[in-house]
C-alpha cells in the first residue's frame, strides 16, 4: 500500500518502531540568559532561556514559593506554511502543560515572592516539539542553578499502521492513530505531563507508557551529558 | 488581577480532608469513587440547535451547540468543521474576572474538543453540503457558570448530551443556492466519548474533584473512553507528579467509571 507509514518494519525514517530520532542538546547558548539551552531532536530545533529567579510583579506575587511562567512560541518560519506570530490556542495550551510538567521537579520554595520564567522558542517543528521542549527546559533550569529534585525528559509514544512506535515524527504524528506525550521525573517514578488522542486499548497505553519510561531514562543520560560538557571544562556559568 | 486558580485551604481542613480519606470517606460524605449528584437538562436553551445543562455538585455548566455553514478547512474538503470553545464565567466564583478565555478556560476546550474528535462520535463526513465549498460547522460553545471542581467532567457531558440532542434544518444546494429544509435533522452521531477525571490528594486516589480538593491535590487525570473501551483522549493537570502505578491503577478505574457514567448520559438522552 502506497501510504504506509511502516513498511517491513521500517518507518518513514528508516528507524525502528523503539528507535529514538538523533539528540543533540547544547548548554549555556544565551548570555543573558540565567540558564538556556538549545536541543535538536529530529527536525525540531529549539532554543529555551530561563530568566530569573527574579522579583515578581506586585500581582502575581507568592508569599510562599517563586511563580514558574512558561511561555512555548512557534517561530513564524518554524512550519510548512507561515505560522501567525500570535500565540495560537494550541501554544496556550502546551505552555501550560509545559509547565505543570516542570514544576514538580522544582524546589521553589527557595524563592519567594520571585518569578522564574522559561521562554521556549520553536525555531523549526517537527513531532513532539512540546516534548522536546520540556527535555532541554529542564536542562537549561539545571543550567540557571534553579535546585530540582531530578531532571524532566519528555518523548511521544504512538501508534502507527496499528504498531507501538517510539517517538513520532511529523507525518507519523499527523497521520497515525494515536499520540501520547510523556513526562517523567525518573527518580521519583512519577509522570509529570501525559496526553493523548486517537485511539488506543487500555493494554496498548500501558505498553506505551513503559516504552516511552525505557527512552526517557536514554534521554537523561543525553540531558546529563550536556551538562557535563559545560561544567567539566572549568567554565564559569555564563561565560559560554 | 490574575485569577485564582486554587482556594486557600488552610491546614486544619486539609488536615480534615485528608484524615477523612484515610477511614473511606470524603468530606461531603461520600466514598472516594463516588461522583457527586449529577443533574442533567437537555435542550433548555430553545435558541441554540443542541443545548444541555449540568450540574455536577456545584459545578454549573451549559453548553449551547449552533449550526453554521462554513468553507472547509483545505486539506478536508469532504468534512464538516468542529469548534469548541469555552468561558469560565466572572458568574462562577469571586476570583474570575471578565476578559478574554484564560489558560485554563483554553485548556478545557481543548480537552473537550478532543474527546469528541478522537471518539468519532460526529461522522464529519456526512455534513457536507457540497464538497469543497459549504460543510456545517458544530459550535460548541461552553459556559461556566459556576465552579467547585471537576469542570472537565461536566463541561464533557454538557457538549456530548448537546449534540446528541441537536437538531438543525439541513441545507439543500438547489442551482447552487443553499435552501433551507423543510424538517430538522440529529447529527450524524456514531459514538459517545465519556470522561472521568481523578484526583490524587495525599495518598488517596478520587474521583470527581472538588474544587477544594483540586486546591490540595498533587494532579489529576483526565481519561475519555469509546463505547468500544477503547482510550481515545488523556491529559493529566495540575502542578505535581503522578506515580506510574498511579495511572496504571486510574486508566482501570476510569475504564469501569466511564461505564457507570455512560449508562446515566445514555438515559438522559433517550429521555431527551
Amino acid at each position: 500500500m502506497e501510504n504506509q507509514l511502516i513498511v517491513n518494519g521500517k518507518r518513514t525514517d528508516g528507524r525502528s518502531p523503539t528507535e529514538l530520532r538523533p539528540l543533540k542538546i547544547d548548554v549555556g547558548i544565551i548570555k543573558n540568559a540565567a540558564g538556556s539551552s538549545y536541543i535538536e531532536h529530529g527536525k525540531n530545533k529549539i532554543i529555551v532561556a530561563i530568566y530569573g529567579p527574579r522579583d515578581s510583579h506586585r500581582y502575581g506575587i507568592n508569599i510562599e514559593r517563586a511563580t514558574l511562567r512558561c511561555r512555548y512560541h512557534m517561530s513564524p518560519f518554524s512550519t510548512e506554511e507561515r505560522k501567525n506570530p500570535q500565540p495560537s490556542r494550541r501554544e496556550i495550551e502546551i505552555s501550560k502543560v509545559i509547565r505543570d510538567a516542570l514544576e514538580p521537579s522544582l524546589i521553589l520554595e527557595n524563592f519567594p515572592k520571585t518569578t522564574i520564567d522559561v521562554f521556549v522558542e520553536v525555531l523549526q517543528s517537527d513531532g513532539g516539539s512540546r516534548s522536546a521542549s520540556i527535555t532541554a527546559a529542564s536542562v537549561a533550569l539545571a543550567d540557571a542553578g534553579i535546585p530540582m529534585k531530578d531532571l524532566v525528559e519528555a518523548v511521544a509514544v504512538g501508534k502507527v499502521d496499528g504498531t507501538l512506535v517510539l517517538d513520532l515524527n511529523d507525518i507519523e504524528d499527523k497521520k497515525g492513530e494515536s499520540d501520547m506525550p510523556v513526562a517523567f521525573m525518573l527518580n521519583e517514578n512519577k509522570i509529570t505531563l501525559l496526553q493523548m488522542d486517537g485511539k488506543m486499548t487500555v493494554e496498548e497505553f500501558k505498553a506505551g507508557l513503559m516504552m516511552a519510561m525505557e527512552a526517557a531514562k536514554k534521554i537523561k543520560e543525553i540531558q546529563k551529558e550536556a551538562l557535563t560538557r559545560k561544567y567539566s571544562s572549568g567554565e564559569r556559568k555564563n561565560d559560554a | 488581577m490574575m485569577p485564582r486558580k486554587n482556594l486557600l485551604v488552610s491546614a486544619v481542613r486539609k488536615e480534615q480532608i485528608i484524615k477523612s480519606l484515610a477511614q473511606g470517606k470524603r468530606v461531603d460524605g461520600r466514598g472516594l469513587l463516588d461522583y457527586r449528584p449529577l443533574n442533567i437538562t437537555p435542550n433548555i436553551i430553545e435558541k441554540a440547535e443542541g443545548s444541555a445543562f449540568v450540574k455536577l455538585g456545584d459545578t454549573h455548566v451549559i453548553t449551547g451547540v449552533k449550526i453554521g455553514v462554513g468553507t472547509p478547512f483545505p486539506d478536508t474538503p469532504n468534512e464538516g468543521i468542529l469548534i469548541v470553545n469555552a468561558e469560565i464565567l466572572p458568574t462562577a466564583s469571586e476570583y474570575q474576572e471578565p476578559g478574554p478565555p484564560d489558560e485554563d478556560s483554553i485548556e478545557l476546550a481543548r480537552v473537550v474538543d478532543r474527546g469528541i474528535r478522537e471518539s468519532k462520535m460526529i461522522d464529519f463526513s456526512k455534513l457536507v453540503i457540497e464538497p469543497g465549498k459549504h460543510v456545517y460547522t458544530v459550535y460548541v460553545d461552553i459556559s461556566v457558570i459556576g465552579m467547585d471542581g471537576n469542570l472537565f467532567d461536566a463541561a464533557s457531558y454538557a457538549a456530548v448530551v448537546a449534540l446528541m440532542t441537536t437538531k438543525f434544518y439541513p441545507l439543500i444546494n438547489q442551482n447552487g443556492t443553499l435552501v433551507k429544509g423543510s424538517e430538522k435533522i440529529p447529527l450524524p452521531i456514531q459514538d459517545l466519548g465519556v470522561s472521568t477525571t481523578f484526583a490524587k490528594v495525599d495518598n488517596y486516589i478520587i474521583v470527581d474533584p472538588t474544587w477544594e480538593e483540586e486546591s490540595i491535590m498533587e494532579a489529576r487525570l483526565t481519561i475519555v473512553y469509546d463505547k468500544n473501551g477503547n482510550i481515545c483522549a488523556v491529559q493529566k493537570g495540575g502542578n505535581g507528579g503522578l506515580l506510574v502505578d498511579d495511572v496504571l491503577k486510574i486508566v482501570d478505574l476510569a475504564k469501569s467509571k466511564s461505564e457507570e457514567m455512560r449508562k446515566v448520559l445514555e438515559g438522559v438522552i433517550s429521555n431527551a
